[in-house]
């Protein structure tokens, strides 16, 4: 039985490993195929380095990224202790019903919704051309604020609301108590939320594929490369991130298991 | 009193304005866009054009199902299995099932080519064999496959994770009061993970009713799911803004009658995210 099961796990790893280990043993294929193998080169990942569009493109996903995370998770921070807050019983089940329709959505009613309404915006102020960059930050931002509201809210519940009147009562103020009280008690959902809204606006490709215009993201340029036909840099490419991946997860793992020796010694004592 | 209530008024304000802009509005240009023609004249005439895409709808339903199935098939097990090892393997597992996700799925969906082609790697092992190429391409069993390949990490994820918080002493107490692999299976396993399951399942089938891609890479032209539909009108022009927003809006429905269906069957209510 243990065996059977054994067997069981390695068989799915396989099922999930199988094209990635195809895609990295054919991103170092001498010709331009991706499924005859006919010697190994690296010319696909020296060629990327001087692929400025797939560079620009790069550049473009991580400043997205970077910003979307960062406004989603104070906005949805800010939000998630504001909801807590509300009283109204009504209000509050409309604002969270509301709240998770962009997680309930397929991506692509979500995407054309917005991408309706940023051009219809674009046409009321006389834009020619109104999807671009901003169109992407403020969706990327709208799909992320969610999943950040719902990694905060549950930290918020856990905490005392009696810790908070304290710090009142012994004078802070009510931004020190947030800073002071609030904010290192949530501080794991806030974490967990910034790193959520992250990854999910690095490989978001429906939403921005409609509100993006002619910005282009990682995930659009691959997009447009598999509608041609695909030559194995694409794949050098995705080597390149799931080995960059790869590492940090390893990185973030051996962190963990270090703190996790480190908590757990006062208790052995 | 008074004073916190502001406060948090103050504080979910800009995130009520926002969600009421982007969230809200959007829906309802759309739903402008579903009952207006191109003059913008009310009309119903772009609902029942969605008689022509009574095909797509069924396929996508469908193949979306089989692969929600199968998905569910392939991921209970695992996460069952996963929970009987070690901690530290079960963080190791952990991490192998997320790590794909990471990876953008379009080439992970693009890769599945380099092996299922007609002189892909699976024929070419055939034909050392002796068999003829078979075509796997452009099948709507390459269809569902990506599917499932795609999105099995979202049911594993949910179903670990309430399964690895189930309580022991439950299983220990079936077994004492008598119950057989089975019954403990059927009576105390199944109905404590649910909501995993439940979860699982809108985590799968939602991304999979609705795709564009997988089916553009592996079902070929052949296989014109609602994704596809919608795709495709709203890349002819602003002129197909109008039937195209009326089927969005329809799989939006569809969509959220299934989640509140299956929101039925489960007795969280807890609200929050598994993941």
């Amino acid at each position: 039985m243990k065996a059977l099961a054994r067997l069981y796990v390695a068989l799915i790893i396989f099922f999930l490993y199988a094209p990635v280990l195809v895609m990295i043993v054919f991103s170092f294929n001498e010709s331009a195929s991706v499924w005859v193998f006919q010697g190994v080169s690296t010319k696909w990942y020296t060629g990327l380095i001087a692929d400025t569009a797939m560079l620009n493109a790069l550049k473009h996903t991580v400043i997205i990224a970077v910003l979307s995370a960062v406004i989603s998770t104070v906005l949805g921070t800010a939000a998630a202790v504001g909801i807590t807050g509300i009283r109204n019983k009504l209000s509050k089940k409309l604002l969270m019903s509301v709240t998770q329709i962009p997680m309930m959505n397929a991506d692509i009613v979500t995407g054309i919704s917005l991408m309706l309404l940023f051009i219809f915006i674009g046409k009321l102020i006389g834009l020619n051309e109104s999807l671009g960059f901003f169109t992407v930050l403020l969706a990327h931002i709208t799909f992320n604020l969610p999943y950040v509201i719902m990694s905060v809210l549950p930290k918020l519940r856990q905490t005392d609301s009696k810790l908070r009147e304290a710090a009142l009562d012994l004078g802070c103020s009510p931004v020190q108590a947030f800073f002071k009280v609030i904010l290192p008690a949530i501080s794991t959902g806030v974490l967990t939320g910034f790193i959520m809204a992250f990854t999910l606006s690095l490989d978001d490709f429906v939403i921005s594929y409609f509100t993006c215009g002619h910005y282009q993201t990682l995930p659009i340029i691959i997009y447009n490369m598999t509608k041609k036909s695909v030559t194995p840099d694409t794949y050098a490419l995705s080597t390149i991130i799931f080995v960059a991946v790869f590492a940090l997860l390893i990185f973030y793992n051996v962190l963990q298991s270090k703190t996790d020796k480190k908590s757990a010694k006062p208790i052995r004592h | 009193m008074k004073n916190k209530s502001l406060g948090s008024k103050l504080l979910s304000a800009p995130y009520i304005v926002w969600a009421a802009l982007f969230i809200i509005v959007p829906l309802i240009i759309m739903l402008y866009f579903a009952l207006t023609n191109e003059a913008g004249v009310f009309t119903l005439a772009n609902l029942s054009e969605i008689g022509k895409y009574k095909k797509a709808f069924g396929l996508s339903i469908l193949y979306a199902a089989i692969a929600t199935v199968i998905t569910l098939l392939l991921a209970y097990p695992m996460a069952y299995f996963m929970t009987k090892l070690k901690i530290s393997s079960q963080r190791m597992l952990l991490l192998i099932v997320m790590l794909p996700m990471w990876m953008n799925f379009l080439i992970r969906t693009y890769s599945w080519i380099s092996i299922l082609a007609n002189t892909g790697i699976i024929n070419t092992f055939l034909g050392k064999l002796g068999f003829g190429p078979v075509q796997l391409m452009y099948t709507p069993g390459a269809v569902i496959l990506g599917m499932v390949y795609d999105f099995i990490p979202y049911m594993i994820l949910p179903i670990y994770s309430v399964m690895s918080k189930l309580d022991k002493s439950l299983l220990e107490a079936s077994e004492d009061l008598g119950a057989n692999a089975f019954t403990k299976f059927k009576k105390v396993i199944l109905p404590l993970t649910r909501p995993g399951i439940i979860s699982g399942i809108t985590m799968v089938f939602v991304p999979s009713v609705s795709t564009f891609y997988i089916s553009q890479k592996l079902g070929g032209n052949k296989t014109m799911l609602i994704g596809d539909a919608i795709e495709y009108l709203f890349n002819l022009g602003v002129d197909y803004y109008n039937i195209a927003s009326a089927i969005s809006m329809v799989l939006m429905i569809m969509i959220l009658v299934c989640l509140f269906v299956m929101n039925r069957f489960s007795d969280d209510d807890d609200g929050g995210v598994v993941i």
